[in-house]
């Protein structure tokens, strides 16, 4: 396999409703600066690879408008996932991979704002026997939260305590985040159910926001970029869709995915999981084999910033910025597809050395 | 890095307007199941499964693989979802060539799907949305114009398009899987149906259909071993996608830009100087009649202004020197999402001999090609049926 890093990164400040703004205005600024934190010429990319979600934007072909975000004339070589942008990275990996490309952009973000998000969701769901019961996302979530206390894997205290460190973290460490304080966990604990055992503060909020970043290989990403963020393994694996054959409380295809991608070949210091629930960070820490000295979520997570098609992307991103300023020297990024954690990504990533 | 990549097992549907004898799992595993046979292994032997369709909205279920794992045999397996446009199952392909290429995964499964009797597709291709221009008319009313001014460019006749509608629908008749048998199809019957959208008749335009193809995607091991055991394989001689934005400033919307540069970047990969004498079979994507001109143009198989003679002359034909969507192409059967992937995987079908009555004797080099968007996005690959 051919040594290839992160070489540059950019995101969106992240909001609950960038009224103002369509994708692609909100996404350009984004490819804009990327480009230029990676010093490679506009026009010079090999591969450019986006991820968006038509569901999220009410238009079938939406990523089309979105393409004038890039200089795509001359035409480009391009293509584009309906998947979470950690999946246009590592389609942009596979590309880098054969050889027919060197370079790469990637880009995803997602407006959630228009809509209501965990209905918009909800048809995600098998068409034939689940979809019909619109179960939303937070419903699932409460399914697999409650499935999580049952097997005594957690606690709504304990969950209380992820969100309340979660988002004090974003607020020490993350200009981009959405959500930068929280109460006290006794006072989390005092608020009522959304759908229970979940409460408002267990769930990632509604988030606008985008994120791009520039891939390099071998001698080029070293020219670059004075400290690369190698992509030393990334693998991904989807576990079934339908909530009654799972156990909830595992994610098997995490665990695969991690073993894949060499997770436990060397000590971990960091790792960024998309966790969009509180109850799901236990499960991920879990399947990924990380200990108790592994630092989750320092960006504060989806809990404080969760653009969809983005939040995934995201990780990898918050893992290579601890890299390029030499903060980290290995850590761990995890992305998420699906209902209850359906399609799980790990990538690990490293300084030089 | 730079495995060679070989097509081992192609799977179709049957294309029709409505398949309501499956379920979606059902339309899918049809194709598959018939891919697995003829390559010859099971679920259990494929190490990933990319999948592309159009848009989600076609169905009414978001990011429908999910729902489709379990059905697919996919637990445990990467399931990656490519969505670029009409041109989406070519670029399907193309991404699972990668896996192979670059030494990830060594069996892959590639699906192409649409089942567009679940919503009026060329409506749901046509919804206003504030601050963006407004497409009314769905694709064929957007491209009427560009097919005009090709029209006005080249001089062609106006029959062209009803000599291609004629053509390839007549081809439909010897391939099985066609959504379209219209047995009693003639000269006269295309050039009276009623005009759409000016210069496109109804039946020079494409259906709408449900249908799915699958194929099986191979390193150069398996390749040689379905040779060895008298399966002959297509070997993938070059791939290449390009885009261009909707709206450019000095955009030529009858011949884009992109589509020269991904043609000429999978010629090059093959090492094909001369298209028109080295290729042997063209699957193109051709939903409106006249695009056959404009693309043999397009694609470097005639100069520019002359590709319609190439369809009166016949070259186009079935017994012609260079045959176009003997398949009957998207003409004859368009489930958006696979039609890309139809276009690739016959073109693997004619290298193989394994295309049946719609088989060119001897074709050993063939094009598949696919285009999408405001005719923006391509996908194209060059199979042949001897080693890169």
């Amino acid at each position: 396999m051919r040594d290839v890093a992160i070489i540059a990164t950019a995101q969106t400040k992240h909001v609950r409703a960038a009224t103002a703004l369509n994708e692609v205005e909100m996404i350009q600024p984004v490819i804009q600066d990327v480009i230029e934190r990676s010093g490679v010429d506009r026009h010079g990319f090999d591969f450019t690879c986006s991820g968006s979600s038509d569901y999220l934007a009410g238009q079938p072909f939406s990523f089309v408008m979105t393409l004038d975000a890039v200089a795509a004339w001359p035409p480009i070589s391009e293509s584009h996932v309906e998947m979470d942008g950690a999946w246009a990275l590592y389609e942009a990996w596979v590309k880098i991979q054969t050889g027919h490309a060197d370079t790469a952009l990637v880009y995803s973000y997602g407006k959630s704002s228009p809509g209501d998000l965990p209905r918009v969701l909800s048809r995600m769901l098998d068409p034939y026997y689940e979809a019909p019961l619109w179960l939303t996302s937070i419903d699932v979530g409460a399914l697999q939260a409650r499935a999580m206390i049952d097997a005594g894997l957690t606690s709504e205290a304990a969950m209380a305590d992820i969100a309340h460190r979660s988002r004090t973290a974003a607020g020490v460490n993350n200009p981009h985040a959405q959500l930068t304080s929280s109460a006290e966990p006794s006072a989390l604990l005092a608020e009522e159910y959304l759908a229970d055992p979940l409460r408002r503060h267990d769930c990632a909020p509604v988030t606008d926001g985008g994120v791009a970043v520039v891939l390099a290989a071998g001698d080029r990403a070293r020219e670059l970029c004075d400290r690369p963020a190698w992509i030393r393994g990334i693998d991904h694996r989807a576990d079934g869709h339908h909530l009654n054959f799972r156990d909830l409380t595992t994610s098997p295809s995490t665990t695969l995915a991690a073993s894949r991608a060499g997770v436990a070949d060397r000590p971990v210091e960091i790792a960024e999981l998309h966790a969009c629930f509180t109850h799901q960070e236990p499960i991920l820490r879990t399947a990924l084999g990380l200990g108790d000295d592994v630092e989750v979520n320092p960006s504060g997570g989806p809990l404080a910033a969760n653009p969809m098609m983005a939040a995934g992307l995201l990780r990898l991103v918050e893992v290579a910025d601890r890299i390029h300023t030499g903060e980290v020297s290995r850590g761990v990024a995890h992305a998420t597809g699906g209902h209850a954690l359906q399609h799980n990504l790990v990538a690990v990533l490293e300084g030089e050395g | 890095m730079a495995e060679r990549t070989a097509v081992v097992g192609i799977g179709q549907t049957k294309y029709s307007a409505v398949r309501g004898d499956v379920s979606l799992p059902g339309l899918l595993r049809e194709a598959t199941f018939r891919a697995l046979d003829d390559a010859q292994m099971t679920l259990a032997d494929i190490d990933a499964i990319v999948i592309g369709k159009a848009p989600d909205f076609f169905e009414g279920i978001m990011v429908p693989e999910y729902s489709l794992v379990e059905a697919l045999g996919a637990v445990g397996k990467p399931v990656f979802r490519v969505h670029t446009a009409g041109s989406v199952s070519g670029s399907t392909a193309i991404v699972a060539t990668g896996l192979i290429e670059s030494g990830v995964h060594e069996r892959v499964l590639t699906i192409g799907w649409e089942m567009q009797s679940c919503s009026e597709a060329m409506w749901a291709l046509s919804v206003t949305m504030p601050f963006q221009q407004q497409l009314v008319a769905g694709a064929g009313g957007y491209f009427a114009p560009y097919i005009r001014q090709y029209i006005a460019r080249s001089g062609a006749p106006d029959d062209t398009g009803v000599l291609v509608a004629l053509k390839d629908r007549q081809n439909a008749l010897k391939n099985p899987y066609a959504h379209l048998h219209e047995h009693d199809i003639s000269y006269e019957s295309v050039k009276e149906s009623l005009m759409l959208w000016d210069p496109i008749r109804y039946s020079e335009t494409c259906p709408s259909s449900d249908g799915a193809i699958a194929m099986v995607l191979t390193n150069e091991v398996g390749g040689d071993a379905a040779a060895a055991e008298g399966r002959a394989p297509a070997w993938v001689h070059g791939t290449s996608f390009r885009s261009e934005p909707a709206m450019a400033a000095g955009r030529d919307q009858v011949s884009p830009q992109a589509g020269r540069d991904c043609a000429a970047d999978v010629f090059r990969q093959a090492g094909i100087t001369n298209p028109r004498e080295q290729v042997d079979v063209v699957e193109m994507y051709v939903p409106f009649s006249w695009y056959e001109p404009m693309w043999l143009e397009n694609l470097g198989f005639a100069e520019e202004g002359t590709g319609w003679q190439l369809t009166h002359d016949g070259v186009t034909a079935m017994d012609g020197d260079l045959p176009v969507n003997c398949s009957g192409g998207v003409l004859s059967t368009n489930p958006i999402g696979a039609s890309g992937m139809i276009r690739f995987g016959e073109a693997a079908l004619q290298v193989r001999g394994m295309a049946g009555e719609h088989q060119i004797d001897g074709a050993r080099t063939a094009v598949g090609h696919a285009y999408g968007g405001a005719a923006q996005f391509y996908a194209m690959w060059v199979v042949g049926a001897g080693k890169p």
